[in-house]
């Protein structure tokens, strides 16, 4: 289905997830931070480039893989993403809700 | 798989050999009836030797490691077994040990696990003398062996303390790492709606960091706490550790394996099946059981130098035992999420899919003499195909 977000139309699924991830920027990772209650820092932003680059690289998220990339670690990741931190950052990072969960 | 493939390969040209560490052979779905004393020990144990078939020989004893580009693989007791092609069949086992406090002085006194034999042993001790309180069934992380284990349990203690008539003493929480009961959304559903209907209350993104065995919580990375008089978690699955030893695994020791094919992607004559892979299919044994049909054809199109049939689906079909002698049963794959509807056979059934009834129940319990009977012994279930049937469901 179509949003409107930072001006413009992108494709998202019906739980909010962008599905086309070449329509994603950074004034739109900065709207979608908001719909989360979220400021984005520098540190939020470098947590974000690290999982797109992943994405890029299909290689599939989890927590546990998170925790051990060096980038940031898991008690951290939770103070900047509260909750569900992994989809939250997810649905900013304009990548689709990780799969790990079968 | 050497069921099927001693039946194809000429005796003469093959030697097919299974190592196995272990002497007896675990009917591991049987380890979820064995705390409410459904099962028994004797109904889930048999010696491997009665299973293999003629012409198969089974080495009883450990592997060190495998060395897959030297095509060896290097058993503890100094032997070295050569071979052309390699099936790695070495599952997935819990590690309790990933959490910190998870094996603490509480464990198998208020923290158990049912994914063990010796620890599905314990609990059922346990419950025969509790008497009640607050009781959490918790999985730590995906993914693990069959993901609806856990649901399953809590259903089935629901049931148990009801039969014992103390269900009002006790308080049944579903703490969840995924955000709902199951990950698809149309059986999400369908069991949120079991698990309010039962008075079980769910817990989901809960992603635990540690069990605090003195205060009896569990907590989480976010600082939620949830507290317990009787744990009962499902802890990080892994792969096994000879998968690790021989540098063959990923973070979780599991073998990247060609979701389709079921080859490594590292080594052509490297075959994977169940548990051991990373594909992205349940981790359950009707998956190991499909994929051995699909495996078969592809490893007789390798020996003969033909491509591969890029075919497996991820097709599962699983039971869910609800309590009181009902079951729910999905099936599914990659693409098809479970949905309500008939099977096997379209519009007649006799089981019913995503829908709670008796008869699913007596599948799920003659499931147990299949397995025994046809599953191990590689006989094809009649009726049901390796890959999903999309016939008889009710996709929107």
């Amino acid at each position: 289905m179509d949003k409107q977000i930072a001006g413009v139309t992108v494709q998202v699924n019906e739980e909010g997830y962008m599905t086309n991830f070449s329509e994603w920027n950074q004034q739109i990772g900065t709207e979608l931070a908001k719909e989360a209650n979220i400021d984005m820092t520098p540190r939020h932003w470098e947590v974000i480039t690290y999982l797109q680059t992943e994405f890029r690289n299909d290689v599939p998220l989890s927590i546990r893989k998170i925790g051990k990339s060096g980038v940031v670690d898991i008690k951290e990741f939770y103070a900047l993403f509260p909750n569900a931190p992994l989809k939250t950052s997810s649905k900013i990072a304009g990548i689709p809700k990780p799969a790990s969960c079968i | 798989m050497a069921n099927h493939l001693r039946h194809h390969l000429e005796a003469d040209l093959w030697e097919i050999d299974i190592i196995d560490e272990r002497t007896e052979h675990h009917y591991q779905p049987g380890y979820l009836f064995l705390p409410f004393d459904i099962y028994t020990p004797e109904d889930i144990i048999k010696p491997i030797k009665d299973f293999i078939p003629r012409g198969v020989n089974l080495i009883n004893d450990s592997i060190d490691r495998v060395m897959p580009a030297e095509n060896y693989v290097q058993m503890v007791n100094g032997d070295r077994l050569r071979y052309d092609l390699l099936i790695v069949a070495t599952g997935a086992k819990i590690a309790p040990e990933e959490i910190e406090g998870m094996k603490g002085e509480a464990w198998q006194k208020s923290v158990f696990d049912f994914y063990t034999f010796d620890g599905a042993l314990a609990l059922r001790n346990k419950l025969r003398e509790w008497e009640g309180g607050k009781l959490v069934v918790h999985i730590t992380e995906m993914p693990i062996k069959c993901p609806v284990a856990p649901l399953e349990f809590a259903f089935l203690a629901d049931s148990y303390f009801k039969d014992k008539k103390m269900r009002d003493k006790v308080e049944i929480t579903y703490v969840t790492p995924m955000s709902g009961a199951f990950t698809k959304p149309k059986a999400t559903a369908a069991l949120e709606h079991l698990l309010d209907e039962k008075h079980i209350k769910i817990e989901s993104d809960f992603a635990i960091e540690r069990v605090d065995n003195e205060q009896k919580m569990i907590v989480d990375y976010g600082g939620r706490e949830i507290p317990f008089d009787l744990l009962v978690t499902v802890p990080t699955n892994k792969g096994d550790e000879v998968m690790a030893r021989s540098g063959m695994g990923d973070d979780l020791n599991y073998v990247p394996t060609n979701k389709a094919t079921l080859q490594s992607k590292n080594w052509e004559n490297v075959f994977v099946i169940g548990d051991a892979t990373n594909i992205a299919a349940s981790k359950a044994g009707s998956v190991a059981h499909f994929e051995a049909e699909i495996l078969t054809e592809n490893i007789l199109h390798y020996i003969k130098g033909e491509p591969m049939k890029d075919e497996f689906d991820g097709h599962a079909n699983c039971f869910i035992e609800t309590g009181g002698g009902k079951a729910l049963l999905i099936d599914f794959n990659y693409t098809h999420e479970p949905v309500e509807g008939t099977f096997p056979f379209p519009g007649i059934g006799p089981l019913r899919l995503l829908k709670e009834s008796r008869m699913n129940h007596m599948g799920k319990l003659a499931f147990r003499w299949v397995y025994w009977n046809m599953l191990l012994k590689g006989v094809h279930i009649p009726f049901v195909s390796s890959n999903m049937s999309e016939a008889g469901k009710h996709y929107d």
